[in-house]
């Protein structure tokens, strides 16, 4: 009888709710890459900011190692990876995703996220100034190509034509390499459909984040941080879009019906700015789930959700991307979230790894909170790197910035 | 009504026992913080002072780092909410705490209706807490309690730039063998400590009155150093470090008349 009990208990995803679908396109995303490269495909390790409609159009297989780096650190074994980085020579300064990346290209194997070994790098320093040596790095142990584009930072607030004319050359070189790499013929109607399908895709996505402005929200917003994969990897791909336009609806329901996958009551709503603390992904939801603070904004997840018409607003989307862009547009945006999602405190992880994005966080942080009269509070921390995370002086703070609220409120 | 405060610090274990809220019954601070027997110490110690036996109270809060998990506690409250309550308490006027502990540091923005309104706190980092304090004062063979004597006696104090605790010992070695005076070292330790924590304050509009809580208040070479680089006058009570348990004893009333 208890054993009964116990496989009742057992839990069963649903196989037609987005949740399974997305951990399926995710699973298939790795799948597909390990079976090419087993049947002699040529697969590129890519950028998460470099345009996977291009790739998409060309049928070739890339991997992304920010994905991978997250996974590994999310399962347990950043630190293992970034020790064998650090015995190499490499500081542990530098950021953990790179870190853990470059321990994996040596040794090639990691249960936690296994990809395929590359046959061409391809980066794009919109996002980050690190990846350039880190792909540079790979590209030159390996022996093997490395594309890249130059992307600018953008210290204006538009995207001037100048620019889009330097990052289209580079992109349309970028192209010839592709095909010479792989052998594979570029097609500008299918370029014209997947830019389509991403459209379809981010839409849904973009649609699915703008669900959290509801009071209460129909999701914990953490679960937009495991969702995100899939706009990353597969934002050209029918199954994305379809599997983000169930996720819509699942939101919508939640909202009909009174229910959220944030399963306590919301007492707070905050503002999560940087990426997430994946190696203490758990340790950093529950710390919020347990005093019913839910994060309803965040800039990384929408990141990954781009709108354009064409190569030129591809472009410019790609160009727009948080990193690259100027204090003042990064402020607007984030005060734009908050504000729209009606967020109460402002929650600031200080990633040890990415000093582009933590560097200006301190002021950027004191300008969204004082336009947007929230209080904010900071934490170290690390993307992928667990060494660099105290448990204790997260919650001392998360616990403060409820007690701010509360005391704003009047409650206290 | 008998209500009662317990600070488990990273240290110090403080407890403080209030009578209807406002009458302070008994104290304790034993030097042994969380993880350690020094909660049951400092519990006993003022139940025994005030006379009392623990079902005579009745309400606990419990705050400070080991504040999660003691299971005597009717509910626990942070650090932050409590210090800024304690000092209120007892000083009404002040509008920025700046707490030195064990292993934090914190500086507290209060409202002018003396509630909590803006906060921040040190990095990972111990330098400019009180352990970075510890370690300076073994590697000079002194007690903690005799740095601020030391600092006294200074005409002219080094420069500590360094700002993490590892290098700045090895620095104070190399100052001593230098030729340095010890008290001219201390007061540089105080002043690094002091500028450590200032630069956490200026992030705040720093308001006065600014008080020092915290077991690092106690040394005088600090509290004169922060007064210096922060250029305002440092309030400060020979009871700085019972703040948060006193603060802790206030919300303890105030959550049990709510509760009956």
């Amino acid at each position: 009888m208890s054993e009964e009990v116990k496989k009742k208990k057992k839990y069963v995803p649903n196989p037609n709710s987005a949740k399974y679908k997305l951990g399926k396109i995710v699973e298939k995303h790795y799948k597909e890459a390990i079976e090419a490269k087993a049947n002699g495909e040529k697969i590129g390790w890519c950028a998460s900011n470099f345009p996977e409609e291009i790739c998409q159009t060309l049928g070739i297989k890339v991997v992304y190692p920010e994905n991978q780096a997250a996974a590994i650190a999310a399962r347990g074994a950043g630190e293992k990876l970034c020790n064998i980085a650090e015995a190499d020579g490499y500081s542990n300064d530098i950021c953990a995703y790179a870190r853990i990346s470059l321990a994996y290209a040596k040794i090639e194997s990691a249960p936690e996220q296994d990809m395929p070994q590359p046959d061409f790098m391809l980066c794009c320093n919109n996002i980050c100034n690190v990846m350039i040596k880190w792909y540079e790095n790979i590209a030159k142990e390996k022996n093997i190509p490395l594309i890249m584009i130059d992307i600018p930072f953008n210290p204006d607030k538009e995207v001037s034509k100048e620019q889009i004319a330097y990052v289209k050359g580079q992109f349309l070189e970028a192209i010839k390499q592709l095909e010479e790499i792989s052998g594979k013929k570029w097609n500008e109607n299918k370029f014209k459909e997947i830019m389509k399908i991403s459209n379809r895709t981010s839409k849904a996505w973009l649609e699915a984040t703008s669900y959290c402005a509801y009071k209460p929200s129909p999701l914990n917003g953490f679960d937009l941080l495991n969702h995100m994969a899939v706009a990353v990897c597969a934002r050209g791909t029918v199954e994305a879009a379809e599997a983000f336009e169930v996720l819509c609806k699942e939101y919508k329901e939640n909202v009909k019906e009174h229910k959220s996958t944030f399963r306590v009551e919301e007492k707070y709503r905050i503002m999560f700015e940087g990426i997430a603390v994946w190696p203490h992904l758990r340790v950093t939801s529950s710390g919020l789930k347990d005093r019913g603070m839910n994060m309803v904004a965040t800039v990384y997840a929408d990141a990954f959700g781009l709108l354009y018409d064409d190569l030129d607003g591809l472009i410019r989307c790609y160009c727009g991307v948080p990193n690259s862009v100027c204090l003042e547009s990064a402020r607007d945006t984030r005060i734009d979230v908050a504000k729209r999602t009606h967020a109460e405190g402002l929650l600031v992880h200080t990633n040890r790894s990415c000093k582009l994005w933590s560097g200006f966080m301190p002021e950027m942080s004191r300008q969204v909170a004082k336009a947007c009269d929230i209080p904010l509070t900071s934490f170290d921390g690390d993307q992928a790197d667990p060494r660099n995370f105290s448990e204790a002086q997260y919650e001392t703070r998360v616990e403060g910035l409820a007690e701010v609220i509360d005391s704003r409120k009047g409650d206290c | 009504m008998y209500t009662l405060g317990i600070d488990i610090g990273s240290t110090t274990s403080k407890c403080v026992i209030l009578k209807d809220g406002a009458k302070e019954v008994a104290k304790s601070l034993i030097v042994a913080g969380t993880g350690t027997d020094g909660p049951n110490r400092a519990l006993n110690e003022v139940l025994k002072k005030a006379n009392l036996k623990l079902e005579d109270v009745s309400y606990i809060v419990s705050t400070g780092y080991g504040r999660k998990g003691y299971r005597l506690a009717n509910t626990e409250i942070s650090e932050l909410s409590c210090h800024a309550k304690g000092v209120m308490h007892l000083f009404p006027k002040v509008r920025t705490i700046i707490d030195i502990g064990g292993q934090d540091a914190k500086v507290l923005s209060i409202n002018e209706r003396g509630r909590l309104a803006e906060f921040v706190m040190n990095d990972k980092c111990a330098a400019g807490t009180g352990r970075f304090l510890d370690v300076m004062a073994n590697v000079l063979k002194l007690d903690i309690s005799d740095l601020e004597k030391e600092a006294r006696k200074a005409t002219n104090p080094v420069q500590i730039s360094s700002t993490c605790t590892v290098f700045a010992e090895s620095e104070v070695i190399s100052q001593l063998s230098n030729g340095s005076s010890r008290e001219n070292v201390v007061a540089g330790i105080c002043k690094s400590v002091a500028n450590r924590v200032a630069t956490l304050a200026k992030r705040l509009d720093i308001k006065d009155e600014v008080f020092m809580s915290g077991g690092v208040a106690k040394n005088e070479g600090v509290r004169n150093a922060m007064e210096e680089v922060l250029n305002t006058k440092i309030v400060y009570s020979k009871d700085s470090q019972l703040m948060g348990a006193l603060g802790a004893a206030l919300f303890a009333y105030e959550k049990s008349i709510k509760e009956e």
